[in-house]
């Protein structure tokens, strides 16, 4: 690869918001090399290409650092004109998405607040999360007045996608840990069979980390943050 | 057809501020509606269910929230005056990146300095005073955030710089001295008509906020 048009992502294989920057790349065809960081070791280049955040995802292009997931979503879209367009032509159904994207956001912090919490604080945080994905429920029938297509084609994936994949897609693993459901096909149907529809797109597959791997990840997480706040 | 605009906001909220530059800079005719946050309208309401505030953009009759998304709304509709976001991918990148870092690190510390007593504000204070001095460093010795030109990550921050007067008397400290050139490009962003008409004067807001910490025993 030129190393002018080089891309690099530097990430974490548990990041749902590295995942978006992954599935975007992967959706539009773009060859990039991967770089996994230890989050607990943070690698000196990591410091350097993100001083303010020290976060990833980091994308570098041409030599030059862009950060925050939405940002390189963006970024990625204005960049490469192959694959499918991540952002529509449309000012209006423009601003629906981010805003949309940018509620998803809200949901899955909503959803880490469970996974963190037990007893009455996690009942709280259930509530919430129930809440807000009513509220994400009404705001998808926006897009899919029809109801989500049963088998969803590439071409037609873009940023709303990607963050509903990124986030939610790991609903079933998150499940199994937790033992709570919250996201079913009779309380959010068309959540549901997007998640559904979308974990079966090839490049959203090629992308997936096993579910053993992802469950066993998400009890070691809420191991941790039960015996902190204990502490 | 001519285009109906309609703006919901409330005069001391630096997000809705944002968006009266935007427009004003962009020569945009609007319909100004205040909302009294404590009784709020059904037209709000229903305009913005999800998180019921302002400001809310109706332009002919469909509704367009959050002050960052209406900023890029304004843009990208009425692209031929004034644009605010460079052309440029990577810079825009940048533009984007910094409006994020402004919320995240500057507007929500803000909001807190001025309510906060003791060690915790003492604590917001030098976080807040952190984002600016960060925020200063991305400005360095341009004129505008941008560059040359006012732009996105200007009309993203000089509202907070209404309530600095009110900031530096609850919370005892001097934003000139810690960050001198970012009290010198607010001065200068304030001989722009589009953003002297848009900011109250900073002494009306901390009236404003007298009345608050009085109402809510701050």
């Amino acid at each position: 690869m030129a190393e002018e048009n080089k891309v690099t992502l530097y990430g974490m294989w548990s990041s749902p918001y590295v995942k978006r920057v992954e599935l975007a790349l992967r959706l539009k065809g773009i060859p990039y090399e991967y770089v996994e960081e230890d989050l607990r070791n943070k690698s000196q280049l990591l410091l350097k290409l993100n001083p303010i955040h020290q976060k990833v995802p980091v994308l570098v292009h041409n030599g030059k650092a862009i950060v925050e997931s939405l940002v390189i979503l963006e970024y990625i879209d204005e960049t490469w004109k192959t694959g499918p367009q991540l952002l529509p032509e449309d000012p209006y159904k423009r601003s629906q998405v981010r805003f949309w994207a940018s509620y998803l956001q809200q949901v899955s912090e909503s959803m880490v607040s469970v996974l963190k919490t037990s007893g009455e604080a996690q009942e709280k945080a259930i509530k919430e999360v129930t809440e807000k994905l009513k509220l994400l429920e009404e705001g998808l029938k926006g897009f899919f007045p029809n109801g989500f297509p049963n088998s969803f084609d590439t071409e037609n994936v873009g940023l709303l996608e990607v963050v509903i994949c990124s986030h939610l897609g790991a609903n079933e693993a998150q499940e199994e840990a937790l033992g709570v459901k919250v996201i079913t096909p009779e309380k959010t149907p068309l959540i549901y069979s997007s998640i559904t529809a979308l974990t079966e797109i090839p490049a959203v597959k090629a992308a997936s980390i096993p579910q053993e791997k992802v469950v066993a990840f998400l009890k070691f997480f809420r191991e941790k943050a039960l015996k902190s706040s204990a502490e | 057809m001519e285009d109906k605009v309609v703006l919901l906001d409330y005069w001391p909220s630096s997000y809705g501020m944002r968006v009266r530059i935007a427009l004003a800079e962009k020569g945009i005719k609007y319909e100004a509606r205040e909302e009294n946050l404590a009784d709020k309208s059904p037209l709000l309401l229903e305009m913005n269910p999800v998180h019921k505030m302002i400001p809310v953009l109706i332009h002919n009759g469909k509704p367009i929230s959050e002050s960052l998304i209406l900023l890029q709304y304004i843009d990208e509709v009425w692209h031929h005056t004034s644009p605010l976001l460079p052309s440029d991918p990577y810079q825009r990148s940048q533009a984007r990146f910094s409006a994020d870092y402004i919320d995240k690190k500057i507007y929500s510390l803000g909001k807190r300095v001025w309510k906060e007593k003791g060690e915790k504000q003492e604590a917001t204070k030098k976080e807040f005073l952190e984002g600016l001095r960060t925020i200063e460093g991305e400005l360095g010795d341009k004129p505008y955030f941008g560059g040359e030109d006012f732009g996105f990550v200007d009309v993203v921050l000089v509202p907070l710089t209404s309530w600095f007067y009110s900031f530096e008397i609850c919370g005892n400290f001097s934003i000139e001295a810690e960050c001198p050139k970012l009290v010198a490009w607010a001065r200068r962003c304030m001989e722009r008509d589009s953003v002297s008409k848009s900011l109250p004067h900073p002494q009306k807001i901390y009236a404003f906020v007298l009345e608050l910490k009085q109402k809510y025993g701050l």
